[in-house]
C-alpha cells in the first residue's frame, strides 16, 4: 500500500531559533492507520503536525501529501482539503454561532453545493454524536463537546488524514474520553488516517503505531506493546508509561510473569486475573 | 454576572415575523424608519403605533420587553423633549417664568420628537427581537451583494461581523474569569473615585487584549486550515427563500407609508 504521507528526511528551525526543531526526520504514514505521535514538550511533535497539512513548510527534506508536494503553493488547497487539523483550544476554532453552520464552514470554502453540504453536515455531525446539538450555540457546549463540533468542522471536507494536534490537553477526563472515542471510531469505522499528536501516554494504547519524538528525531516507533514495556527507554525521555504497564512492571518485579502487551484496563485486568487462577 | 449581558437580544420563537426573510424584515425596517419621518399629522403617530402594535402582537413580543429595551433611552428622550419644549421659538407663549418660556410649537415639537425616537427604537427592537443575528448577517450580506461589483468587502465584513458575534460570550466569559483572578490577588475593581477606577481597569484590559490576539492568531490558523481563502468561489449552505408571507409583508409596508401620507394630506 501507498503512504497516503510520505515524509522524507525533513528539517525545520524556527525563525530566529538555532536549534533546530525537526532534525532530519523520515516517516511514511500508512491509510487507514491510527498513529500516536508522543513526545516530552519541545520534542517536535507539535511542529511534525503543522507539516502534514503545508502549515509549515520543511527548511530541508520534502512532504508529499497523496503525492502532492507541500512546498507548492498551488498544491495547497488539495493538500489541506485532504489533512485535516484539530488543535488544542476549541474555543478558537469554531467561527459561526451556530453548531451546524460553523461545521459548513469548510464545504462553504471548498464551494460544494448547499445541499450536498447540508448532507455532509449532519453525516460529520452523526459521526461524533452531536446531531442533536446541532441548533446550540458553541459557547454553551462542554469542551469536549466543542472539540467534538471542531472534529465534525473538519469531517465536513471529507479528509483522508485527521491530524490532532494535543485535542484533549485543555479537556476533564470525561471529554477527554468522548474526543478519543470519536477519533478512535472514526479511523476504524470509516477508515480515515488519524495521526494524534499527545503527551499522555494512555491516550496512545488504542494506536496502531506509536512514535516518540525526542528532539525533533524519531527515538521509538512500533506499536504500543513494543513502546510501552521499554521503560527505561521511556523514562530517559522524561515520559512516564501507562500506568497499566507501570503495574505489570512492578507486579513483574515482584515475581509475577505478565505479558508487557496488555496495556487497555480490560486487557490488563484479564492478564491479572488469568496469572492468579 | 456579566454573562447576563445579552447583546443584540434575540427572542426564538416561530411566528409568521420570525419566519420572515431576513431581508425582508431589514428593507421593511428601513422602509419604516422612512415612514416615521415622513409623518405629518397626529393621526400619523397613531398609525404607525398601531402598526408596531399589531406587528408585537403577531410576534409575540410582550410590551414588556419593548419597553425594559427603551430604559436606557431614558436620558436622551427626556433631554430631547427639555431641549425642545423651552428652545423653540415662537409667539403663541403657554406660560413664562422668568427667562424659560415655554410655547405651543415648542410642546407641540417636544411630543412629537420624543414619538418619534420611541417608535424609531420599538422598530428597530423589533427586527433583532425576532431575527437571529446571524440571519440579519446573512440578510445584509445578500442585500449589499451589488457592491461587490464596486469591490467592496461585502462578504469580508460579514464574516467579521459573524465571529465577532461568535466571540462575544467567549471574550464575557473570559473577561469575568480576569476579573475574578486580579480580584483574588487582591485589586480593587468597584470602589474609589472614578480615576482610581479607570487605572484599576488597565490590569484587566492588557490580559484581555493579549487573549484576544492571540485566540485571533489561533482562528485564523483554524480557518486555513478547513480552507479558507477569501469569499470568491464560497458558496453558502442556507439559502434566503422569499415566499408569499414576504410578499404579504411588503403589501402591508406598502400600506403603512400610503396611510401616513393620506393622513398627512387630510392633515388629520
Amino acid at each position: 500500500m501507498d503512504p497516503i504521507i510520505r515524509i522524507n528526511n525533513i528539517s525545520y528551525t524556527y525563525p530566529g531559533s538555532d536549534k533546530p526543531a525537526l532534525d532530519g526526520l523520515t516517516l511514511d504514514i500508512l491509510p487507514g492507520t491510527f498513529t500516536a505521535v508522543l513526545g516530552s514538550n519541545g520534542s517536535g511533535k507539535s511542529t511534525l503536525a503543522k507539516h502534514l497539512n503545508a502549515i509549515l513548510t520543511p527548511s530541508a527534506g520534502k512532504v508529499y501529501v497523496d503525492g502532492m508536494d507541500t512546498t507548492d503553493e498551488g498544491n495547497l488547497l488539495a493538500i489541506r482539503r485532504r489533512v485535516g487539523m484539530v488543535f488544542q483550544n476549541p474555543d478558537n476554532q469554531i467561527v459561526a454561532n451556530v453548531v451546524e453552520d460553523d461545521v459548513a464552514f469548510a464545504p462553504e470554502n471548498l464551494g460544494v453545493e448547499p445541499h450536498e453540504i447540508r448532507r455532509r453536515v449532519d453525516a460529520a455531525l452523526r459521526q461524533v454524536g452531536m446531531y442533536e446539538f446541532r441548533m446550540h450555540a458553541p459557547h454553551l457546549l462542554s469542551g469536549g463537546q466543542k472539540q467534538r463540533v471542531a472534529i465534525a468542522g473538519v469531517l465536513a471536507m471529507d479528509p483522508e488524514v485527521l491530524v490532532l494536534d494535543e485535542p484533549t490537553a485543555m479537556l476533564d477526563p470525561r471529554g477527554r474520553r468522548e474526543v478519543l472515542a470519536a477519533a478512535e471510531s472514526l479511523c476504524r469505522e470509516r477508515g480515515i488516517t488519524v495521526v494524534l499528536i499527545t503527551h499522555h501516554m494512555d491516550e496512545a494504547i488504542r494506536a496502531d503505531r506509536v512514535l516518540v519524538l525526542d528532539k525533533g528525531r524519531i527515538a521509538l516507533d512500533g506499536a504500543p506493546g513494543e513502546i510501552f514495556s521499554q521503560t527505561a527507554a521511556l523514562e530517559a525521555l522524561r515520559l512516564t508509561v501507562p500506568e497499566t504497564t507501570a503495574l505489570i512492571t512492578r507486579l513483574n518485579a515482584a515475581g509475577m510473569r505478565l505479558p508487557t502487551t496488555a496495556l487497555t484496563d480490560e486487557a490488563c485486568a484479564a492478564a491479572i486475573m488469568e496469572a492468579l487462577s | 454576572m456579566l454573562k447576563d449581558i445579552t447583546l443584540g437580544q434575540y427572542f426564538p420563537g416561530d411566528t409568521p415575523v420570525h419566519r420572515l426573510d431576513p431581508r425582508t424584515k431589514l428593507l421593511l425596517t428601513v422602509a419604516y424608519i422612512a415612514a416615521i419621518f415622513m409623518v405629518g399629522s397626529w393621526g400619523g403617530y397613531a398609525l404607525v403605533f398601531a402598526a408596531l402594535v399589531c406587528v408585537c402582537a403577531v410576534a409575540h413580543i410582550r410590551p414588556k420587553a419593548l419597553l425594559k429595551g427603551l430604559k436606557p433611552l431614558v436620558f436622551i428622550i427626556v433631554f430631547t423633549a427639555i431641549l425642545n419644549l423651552f428652545f423653540t421659538r415662537g409667539d403663541d407663549v403657554l406660560f413664562q417664568w422668568k427667562a424659560l418660556r415655554v410655547t405651543y410649537t415648542g410642546l407641540e415639537r417636544a411630543v412629537s420628537m420624543v414619538l418619534r425616537i420611541l417608535l424609531l427604537v420599538s422598530g428597530t427592537f423589533l427586527l433583532t427581537y425576532t431575527t437571529s443575528p446571524l440571519a440579519i448577517t446573512d440578510g445584509l450580506e445578500k442585500l449589499l451583494s451589488p457592491l461587490k461589483k464596486l469591490h467592496v468587502p461585502v462578504y469580508e465584513l460579514s464574516l467579521m461581523m459573524c465571529i465577532a458575534l461568535r466571540f462575544i460570550p467567549t471574550l464575557i466569559e473570559e473577561t469575568d474569569r480576569i476579573m475574578s483572578a486580579q480580584k483574588a490577588r487582591g485589586a480593587d475593581l468597584e470602589t474609589g473615585t472614578l480615576p482610581e477606577r479607570a487605572k484599576a481597569l488597565l490590569p484587566l484590559l492588557i490580559p484581555l487584549f493579549i487573549s484576544a490576539f492571540r485566540r485571533a492568531d489561533e482562528l485564523a490558523l483554524a480557518m486555513e486550515c478547513r480552507c479558507y481563502n477569501g469569499g470568491e468561489g464560497r458558496t453558502r449552505m442556507k439559502q434566503l427563500h422569499m415566499s408569499w408571507r414576504d410578499g404579504v409583508a411588503f403589501l402591508l409596508g406598502a400600506a403603512l407609508i400610503a396611510g401616513i401620507l393620506l393622513l398627512r394630506r387630510l392633515g388629520i
